[in-house]
Order: structure tokens, then sequence, then C-alpha cells
């Protein structure tokens, strides 16, 4: 009986973990894909926009159809290994881009910025009538939602594969397209007062920590506590990265006390 | 052969990004691990400390970048 509560907690709490890091990666992506769409809309017309959308939309739901199932009949342990090494490079360049951005040494995200730059890019440009479309909105909105949404798509395919769940993952990142279009709808503006950066730092620090947890299992070892070492993963990650932003913090101020004093 | 090269240069982008090394550090980390795995020790120590050694590694090149 013990056991089977412990299995039960161990699968719930992989479940959290699962459709929470789903949730957050495909915020971050959805909000950057909405700046794009909104500076389609603004700038070429809504219609070309939300067709170039709808058109991604429609090419990520047939890749999602394509390879959710492929993938649910490789071996479980050589998923996680591929899954694990794949989540560890990508949650890692996260997780370096948001120390670095934490400590001063890269530039912050801004939507502001991003959406002004691609509205007066998106003015400039000649108009191109094909189809009753402006081909330069319906391309700037297509690309934009299909780049942003393929990582969306991998994170929730190898996610979901590797966890034996895609629908949960699913369900985590459509939450999030809810929300975020549901924003977006309301506000009409880019939405610049979401903690991006923060929200960037939680999915890499979630990548990595699958990452570690699945190329460990899928190379052979076993974790102590099963699934419920996660957390424990989880709370070396997130350490690990706050000393690396303490330590690169105060190498900052170093910098411009000297560069300061030199001048 | 422009769309085959594109498309290569974007996967690549998009899962090994502008720091290769630290790619081929984790494949080699969980080479490691396999190997050590193979030979019945306890491996579950041996990812974290990778992603430890990466990260310093990752971070010190992009500043010095």
């Amino acid at each position: 009986m013990v056991r089977e509560v412990r299995y039960v907690l161990r699968r719930m709490t992989a479940g959290v973990f699962l459709v929470l890091s789903a949730f957050l990666a495909s915020a971050v992506e959805m909000v950057e894909a909405l700046t794009i769409v909104l500076a389609s809309g603004v700038a070429r017309g809504w219609r070309s926009s939300l067709v170039g959308m709808g058109a991604a939309v429609l090419a990520l739901a047939v890749i999602v159809a394509a390879l959710g199932p492929a993938l649910t009949v490789i071996p479980i342990n050589a998923l996680r290994l591929v899954v694990g090494g794949l989540l560890l490079t990508f949650g890692l360049q996260w997780l370096r881009k948001a120390i670095l951005r934490a400590s001063g040494f890269k530039a912050l995200h801004d939507e502001d910025e991003i959406f002004s730059r691609e509205l007066a890019e998106a003015k400039t440009a000649a108009p191109l009538l094909r189809g009753g479309l402006d081909w330069y909105g319906f391309t700037l909105s297509f690309k934009g939602v299909l780049l942003e949404g393929l990582e969306v798509a991998f994170i929730v395919l190898t996610f979901g594969s590797t966890q034996g769940s895609i629908p949960l993952a699913a369900a985590g990142a459509a939450a999030a397209l809810v929300l975020v279009a549901g924003i977006g709808i309301a506000v009409r503006a880019p939405l610049a007062r979401v903690p991006e950066n923060t929200l960037k730092f939680a999915v890499g620090v979630m990548l990595t920590t699958f990452g570690i947890f699945w190329s460990t299992e899928g190379a052979g070892g076993n974790w102590p506590g099963s699934d419920a070492a996660l957390f424990g993963v989880l709370a070396f990650v997130i350490a690990l990265s706050a000393l690396s932003v303490a330590v690169l913090r105060r190498r900052k101020r170093e910098q411009l006390v000297a560069a300061g004093a030199s001048a | 052969m422009k769309y085959v090269m594109s498309f290569g240069r974007f996967w690549w982008d998009f899962v090994v990004g502008d720091d290769w090394i630290a790619a081929a550090l984790v494949i080699a980390a969980i080479g490691g691990t396999a190997a050590l795995a193979a030979g019945n020790i306890a491996v579950w120590w041996v990812m974290p400390v990778a992603v430890a050694v990466v990260l310093y590694v990752s971070l010190r090149r992009a500043i010095a970048a």
C-alpha cells in the first residue's frame, strides 16, 4: 500500500514537472511569436498576418502529428539518452544566456524594442499582393510563428514522449497558448510586462534538470529515489545558476569600478 | 542544395547554438556515464558534475568573447 502511494506520488511529481516545463517554455516562445504577429498585423494588415499565423499553426500540427507517434515506438532508454543529450545542449544554451543577462554581461530581452524594430521594417517593405494577401505580412507572421513554434513542438514531443505522456505536455503548451493569445487579443500590444527574462531562466533550469535526469537514465544509471530525485537535480541546477549569477555580478561590478577608475 | 544547407544550419543553431564545445562536452559526459554504468558503478553524480564543468567553461568562453 505504502509502495503504491509512493509510486503514485512519484508519477504525480513527474507529471507536474512535465506540465509546468511545457507551459513555461511554450509561454516564452509564444510571447515572442505574438510580438512578430502583432508587428505584422499593425504594419501590413491583420488578414495577411492572421492567415500566416494559421498556416504556421497548421504546419506545426502536421509536424507534431507525424513525429509524435514515431517517437513512441523508439525504446525508452534510447529515447531518454538522445532526448536527455539534446535537452542538455539546448537547455544549457538557455541557462548560459539567462545567467549572462541576469549578471549584466548580456542585454535583457526587450519585447517593446523588438516590436518597434519589426514594425519599422514591415512598414518600409514594398507591398506584394498574392492571392489577395499581402505576401510580406503573411511570410513574416508565418515564419515567426513556425520558428518559435518549432521550439514548442520540440519541447512538447521530447518531454512528452520521454515521460510517456505527450498529451500531458501538449496540455501545458495549450494552456500557455490560450493564456498568451487571450492576453494578446485583449491588449493588442507586445507583452512587455511579462517577466520574460525570469521565465527564460526558469525554462533553462527546467530543460537542464530534465536533461541531466534523462541522459543519466538513458546511459544506464539509476537515480536514488527514482523520479523523486528530480527535486534534488532541480535544487542543484538552481543553486549552480544562482552561484554563477552571484560570481559574475561581482565580476561585472569589479569591471565597472576598474573602468571608472581608469576613465 | 541551398535549402538543405539552411535546414542543417537551422537545426545546428537550434540544438548546438553558438558554443559547440559545450555540446561536445555534454556528449563526452554522456559517453563517460554510459561507460561507467556498464561497469556497474553508481553514476547518478556524473552528469550533475559534468554540467557544472560545462557551464563554467561555457560562461568563461562567452565572457571572453
